[in-house]
């Protein structure tokens, strides 16, 4: 029957080893195998040495974001990987893929079968613009261009209309620049990244020249890393435009800011007003493409041609600031301007679902409400990632977070608020009940099988990967 | 265990190796270390070990480990090659994209490192805990006249700051 199952029964004691005098082992399942869901289990595998840990993801590949989220011109970022790809193979750990939880097996029956589970599915949606015209054709979501060009099997069939000149990106944080990046990028770098085919290809015909970043706030405000602000300075064949106005009294406010923000501001000001040298105009005069920022503006509506199927602009709310710092608020003046575009995509923020009724989340934070990773009045329940934070943070911060859920599980164990002395079945009961609703899992040496595959494709094509875009591909290459 | 831990460490450093000859946009930073020369062959380790240099890493508990590198190393491979087990350090693998291999030095050692590149800096201002005297540890390249240094890992987020964080 199933073979990834057998596998963990051998390695968990469940079978094969009649005269083990020790102890029953504490199972913990984490769902979700991107960042949050590795890190939590990186750390239970590494503070005791009692603790068996089962991963259940929803996808047959493992890694999350790391694979759909993370730019493909950022493969340092994906080395993480590596260290996933030790915890998975570690003799007390175990990877289900391809298993739903909240669908083909319930929060409340992973309970039933481990002494505690961690929620670490992250945050799969996008938060909306609210805004009228939002609906039209050409108007994406970060989440699901950036799962587009990153072959998300659910966002296959998005084929973005690239046929415009202006695109207008809504939001400026780090996913806004991933994208800002991917449609001015030169091809001859992205083609030699693991973006998928369909993209590359869709890229070469695009007609976008220009780029709008656009923030509700102002220039010491902006959300993004100054790592992703230095790419788009220096990207090949692309120039700054910047409105100098959105700058004024801007250096003013950097005397008493945080180092990080300040280099950000800094390099900001440097991109928007600085007279380049020599050499650097003659790179921006050699460009074809460009991508600047626009400050204090709240998009209102989007807006369609005359036949109106396709959106020919966007309309957007000024906006002045009220108080100073990462606290001043954006406050509308009444003054409206409008900009002509053919694609407009909303990056205003990833944001978490309930995964099942039983489960407390708090709506408004969209989190599951938690103290330090234990989920509130949910004995045995944690969460880590964005999950637990809402959907900010670098990879590291994720780390840290995932860690501190992992040293919360291993504190309950220690001090018995956790309760081990009843031994549980683990993955042995939920692979039944899988096996009796008709779910095969993928294990994580069926996951290495599509590693195989799609590392074969990617050499063919002078890439590091070639992703399988469908599940039903990854399941046959897994199964062959 | 003992044999665990060696076999991971020997899959660690093979596979570091590895993505280091296959990344050839790693070198972005003139202080980045030249790694492609070191061996691990015992033979070439004997021959080179009274050239090594001492180095004293804290860990987030405030221990102290008295270890020994080969001069260009970078303070990375010299936690990797003594399995230093520093959980979550060097997530990127010393390719400059995140900022858990950073490290707290003296004053006095800070001085004598290698200049800063912008680079470094960028990914600086997203560690935790960053102080005046901080750098990361995968452009830190081991010479003779660090010797004797003292290098700290700074704590992890704590508890309560990670609350606050998370209800922001």
């Amino acid at each position: 029957s199933n073979v990834a199952c057998i596998r963990s029964l051998y390695s968990a004691g469940v079978i094969g080893r009649g005269a083990s005098s020790s102890p029953s082992p504490s199972k913990i399942c984490v769902i979700g195998s991107g960042p949050a869901g590795f890190y939590t289990a990186q750390h239970l595998l590494k503070a005791r040495q009692d603790i068996v840990v089962d991963i259940y993801e929803r996808l047959p590949v493992p890694f999350g974001l790391v694979r759909f989220g993370v730019a493909p011109d950022h493969p340092e970022v994906k080395n993480v990987i590596n260290t996933f790809t030790q915890t998975a193979n570690h003799p007390r750990c175990h990877f289900y893929g391809n298993v739903n939880v909240g669908k083909d097996v319930s929060v409340s029956e992973l309970q039933q079968a481990y002494h505690g589970v961690v929620l670490s599915y992250g945050a799969e949606a996008n938060r909306s613009m609210g805004v009228q015209g939002e609906d039209l054709a050409g108007v994406y979501s970060a989440k699901d261009f950036v799962g587009w060009y990153n072959g998300l099997p659910s966002c296959r069939e998005l084929t973005p209309d690239l046929s415009c000149d202006t695109a207008v990106i809504l939001g400026q944080g780090n996913v806004a620049l991933d994208v800002a990046r991917v449609l001015l990028a030169p091809l001859s770098i992205l083609k030699k990244t693991d973006i998928t085919q369909p993209a590359v290809e869709a890229l070469v015909h695009s007609q976008v020249r220009r780029v709008l970043i656009i923030g509700r706030r102002g220039p010491t405000q902006i959300a993004c890393t100054i790592k992703e602000l230095r790419e788009m300075v220096n990207l090949p064949g692309t120039r700054p435009e910047m409105k100098a106005a959105d700058f004024a009294e801007v250096s003013e406010a950097l005397k008493d800011v945080p180092r990080p923000r300040k280099r950000l501001t800094e390099l900001l000001l440097k991109t928007a007003l600085e007279v380049p040298g020599e050499k650097e105009q003659e790179r921006r005069n050699k460009a074809t493409r460009t991508w600047g920022f626009r400050f204090y503006r709240s998009p209102i509506e989007v807006f369609a041609d005359a036949e109106g199927k396709k959106i020919s602009g966007i309309r957007l709310a000024v906006n002045k600031l009220e108080g100073s710092g990462e606290g001043a608020q954006a406050v509308l003046t009444g003054e409206v301007e409008e900009v002509s575009c053919g694609l407009v995509i909303s990056s205003i923020g990833y944001k978490s679902l309930p995964i099942d009724p039983s489960v407390p989340f708090d709506p408004c934070k969209a989190i599951v409400p938690n103290t330090l990773g234990r989920v509130q009045q949910a004995k045995g329940l944690y969460c880590s990632g964005w999950l637990k934070t809402g959907p900010t943070g670098v990879i590291a911060t994720t780390m840290n977070n995932s860690f501190d859920t992992a040293r919360s599980v291993v504190e309950d164990l220690n001090s018995g608020t956790l309760d081990v002395s009843t031994e549980k079945p683990g993955s042995q009961s939920i692979c039944a009940l899988l096996e009796q609703r008709r779910v095969k899992p993928v294990s994580f040496s069926d996951w290495e099988k599509i590693n195989t595959e799609e590392t074969r494709r990617g050499e063919a094509v002078g890439k590091p990967r070639e992703k399988l875009l469908s599940v039903e591909e990854m399941l046959r290459v897994a199964r062959a | 265990m003992a044999l665990v831990s060696a076999v991971r460490r020997i899959a660690q450093v093979r596979l570091r190796d590895l993505c280091r000859r296959s990344t050839v946009a790693v070198a972005v930073s003139p202080g980045a270390c030249v790694t492609g020369l070191r061996s691990f062959t015992a033979g070439t380790q004997s021959l080179r070990s009274d050239n090594k240099v001492t180095v004293n890493f804290i860990n987030r508990d405030g221990e102290k480990i008295t270890v020994k590198g080969s001069p260009g190393d970078s303070l990375l491979d010299v936690i990797v090659n003594e399995d230093l087990d520093f959980d979550g350090f060097g997530a990127c693998e010393g390719t400059l994209a995140c900022s858990t291999c950073h490290l707290i030095f003296d004053e006095d050692v800070f001085k004598k490192l290698e200049p800063v590149t912008d680079e470094e800096l960028d990914m600086l201002d997203l560690a935790y805990g960053l102080t005046e005297t901080s750098r990361l540890g995968c452009q830190i390249c081991l010479t003779k006249s660090l010797e004797g240094m003292v290098a700290r890992v700074p704590e992890s987020v704590s508890d309560i700051r990670q609350s606050n964080d998370g209800t922001a």
